[in-house]
């Protein structure tokens, strides 16, 4: 198993060089600079700051130097926030985001599992048609109109919540239901897939003339195949709702790193971009290495090979 | 011999989009305690359905049991409640099934698989539990065995899953197992150890028996009595020997001779022209009249029960029940 970890670890060094290289030239082949927005400065001063961020040099240097302080860990300054790295400026935006993604997941995943596992029990009846119906639902709603829906309803009409913010515990709730509960739509199809499949099949036969309760049928003998292809899934979702998301950051003013990312896309802010999109793949790689572990664990088939 | 299981009048019909399937169309028979039961019959004509309606365990939807009760103590497996079925099922009947690739479960390990029967019936603790699973699957011929239990079904050969099938299957000292076509998956000597294993343990555990084969040859070696089904009815049921040697259905007859090892060298092997009915259709009279060669007006016109004609010896054809026609070998020799 160590093996196998230490493996995969190797294979994501060049897959980040490479989403470093690419990333970095195509913000290159981008129109305008960092500096170009600020209409107040003068060429001269422009002159300065460019010296001052090596931004003069040949592109290909450029390109060294800044390889050569992310295998450092160093991910530059920031060209956007003055005095700032990137380091301190994703340390600081990324708890927020992954407290967000923390409640979504516990949203996307009870939710999801819930209704996949009833809707699955019986399949073409009432208990099935109403969660796979919400589920559909949720897939065809946009984060982007299912943000301000709930804000309407429980903070405008219901006054409930506030509109938007992120101090208290209450301030969790509808960002956490917005982005969780697309999510959750798509782990109840994942889930009512996996199940149905499972329950299909012969040995769940076995297990019910060996006298085995519903709940026994379904806990022991079905989730365990059923919930393959939810967890396969999980890998880069986890990845995506704890580094954040940018419209439900935007929707609910929540100071996170999705909403960092754009921003720092639209300054051309380059050390911050890319700096991101690394802390993005890495996160991506160790939980697609994670879920290839958890999936080993629950199919005896597979094994590290 | 007291009947441990009486059927009467079973009906499991499918309802499916291209119709009614009568996979099984009033069929009634008794097994009695200690005895083997042999069900045999064509694919299709509806042995599986008639197994697992006894269980409940068909998939319903489509699948419905229109009629009957199946008496096994003082409780109807067909109507009694599903808790009470639930205490019976892999308790006192148990299951074997015909494809043991899939009948075990792929994600758990073996021993957890075997000794569950005794968890779920609550017949002995975990620890218990355990060392009886152990001693199960050594009795099934399993080397290894305490290591074996931690193995998953896919490290076993078909003929390892089966024996594995078997040891669950038996743990619970049920008086009644279900053997539906447990060698066909099998090749042909795995096919014999399997057999010798189930009727060991059979006679060891004085265990009752149906078992179920489309193969008429496993039948003779192994059955106290046979029921022979033809699209969804018994056509002819009595002890195996009579069966064999005093056909009293033109099906059986006909079945008899299509057997290879129960005709000598060179002898002329029949197979049956035409093929089974479409049981989506309701069928009058005999279901076999169309292939039958003695087949006349009143076999299609008049409803035909399985009639006992000699001592439990009966069958469903009419002119051996009037006596028009006798299908014994030393009487068609003669003819
Ligand atoms: N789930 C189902 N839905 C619809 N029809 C079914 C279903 N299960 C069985 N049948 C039908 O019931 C009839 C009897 O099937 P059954 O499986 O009992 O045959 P069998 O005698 O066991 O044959 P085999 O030797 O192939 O196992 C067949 O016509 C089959 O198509
Ligand atoms: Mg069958």
């Amino acid at each position: 198993m160590l093996r196998f970890i230490a493996i995969r670890l190797a294979q994501a060094i060049p897959v980040l060089f490479v989403v470093a290289t690419l990333t970095f030239f195509m913000l290159k082949l981008a129109p305008g600079g960092p500096f170009s927005a600020e209409k107040s400065t003068t060429p001269e001063i422009q002159k300065q700051l460019e010296a001052h961020y090596g931004l003069n040099k040949p592109l290909f240097s450029q390109y060294l130097t800044y390889l050569g302080n992310v295998v450092k860990g160093d991910l530059g300054p920031s060209f956007k926030y003055p005095n700032r790295t990137v380091n301190e400026l994703i340390g600081q935006a990324f708890p927020v985001s992954a407290e967000l993604g923390f409640w979504s997941l516990l949203v996307a995943l009870s939710l999801g599992l819930s209704a996949g596992i009833v809707a699955s029990l019986r399949p073409n009846t009432l208990t099935d048609y109403i969660p796979s119906g919400l589920a559909m639902v949720g897939i065809c709603l946009p984060i982007f109109v299912l943000g301000p829906l709930l804000v309407l309803v429980f903070a405008l009409k219901l006054e409930w919540v506030r509109v938007s913010g992120w101090d208290d515990w209450i301030d969790r709730i509808l960002p956490a239901l917005t982005l969780g509960g697309f999510y959750a739509a798509y782990i109840a199809r994942l889930t009512r897939g996996g199940m149905l499949e499972i329950l299909s099949q012969d040995f769940i036969r076995t297990a019910r003339a060996k006298g085995a309760s519903p709940a026994r049928v379904v806990l022991r003998h079905s989730l365990r195949g059923g919930l393959i292809p939810v967890v396969s899934y999980l890998g880069p979702t986890v990845a995506g709702l704890l580094t954040g998301s940018f419209v439900v950051e935007t929707i609910f003013q929540i100071p996170g790193l999705g909403r960092y990312f754009v921003t720092a896309a639209f300054n051309r802010d380059y050390t911050m971009v890319v700096g991101t999109v690394l802390f993005y793949a890495g996160f991506i790689i160790v939980f697609n290495l994670l879920v290839d572990l958890v999936l080993v664990r629950m199919n005896p088939k597979l094994s590290y090979e | 011999m007291s009947a441990l299981l009486r059927v009467e009048n079973l009906r499991t019909y499918f309802h499916t989009r291209s119709g009614i399937v009568r996979a099984v169309d009033d069929i009634s028979f008794s097994v009695g305690e200690g005895e083997t039961l042999g069900i045999v019959g064509e694919s299709g004509s509806g042995k599986s359905v008639a197994c697992y309606s006894l269980l409940r365990l068909i998939p319903q939807p489509p699948g419905r049991i229109e009629s009957g009760e199946a008496r096994f103590g003082d409780c109807d497996l067909l109507h009694c409640r599903e808790e009470k079925l639930r205490a019976i099922r892999g308790n006192r009947i148990s299951m074997i099934f015909q494809d043991p690739m899939s009948s075990l479960n792929p994600y758990l390990r073996i021993g957890e698989q075997v000794i569950e029967p005794l968890l779920i019936h609550k017949l002995a603790s975990p620890n218990d539990a355990f060392d009886l699973g152990v001693a199960a699957l050594r009795e099934v011929g399993i080397q290894d065995a305490a290591k074996r239990m931690r193995s998953f079904p896919h490290e076993f050969s078909g003929g390892m899953r089966q024996r594995v099938m078997i040891a669950m299957a038996l743990i619970t000292k049920p008086e009644l197992l279900l053997a539906d076509e447990p060698t066909t998956a099998l090749d042909v000597t795995v096919q014999a150890q399997i057999l010798e294993l189930i009727r060991r343990l059979q006679q060891e555990h004085g265990t009752a028996v149906i078992f179920v084969t489309h193969d008429i040859g496993v039948v003779s070696g192994f059955c106290d009595r046979v029921l022979v089904m033809y699209a969804g009815r018994v056509l002819e049921s009595g002890p195996t020997a009579e069966l064999f040697y005093e056909p009293k259905h033109p099906y059986n007859q006909a079945l008899q001779r299509s057997i290879p090892a129960l005709h000598e060298r060179g002898a002329e092997l029949h197979t049956i022209p035409g093929a089974p009915p479409d049981v989506t259709q309701p069928i009058r009279g005999c279901p076999f009249a169309p292939r039958c060669e003695f087949a006349e007006e009143k076999c299609i016109t008049s409803e035909i029960a399985l009639k006992e004609v000699t001592t439990g010896h009966a069958t469903a054809c009419l002119r051996v029940q009037l006596g028009e026609i006798d299908l014994t070998p030393a009487a068609v020799a003669g003819e």
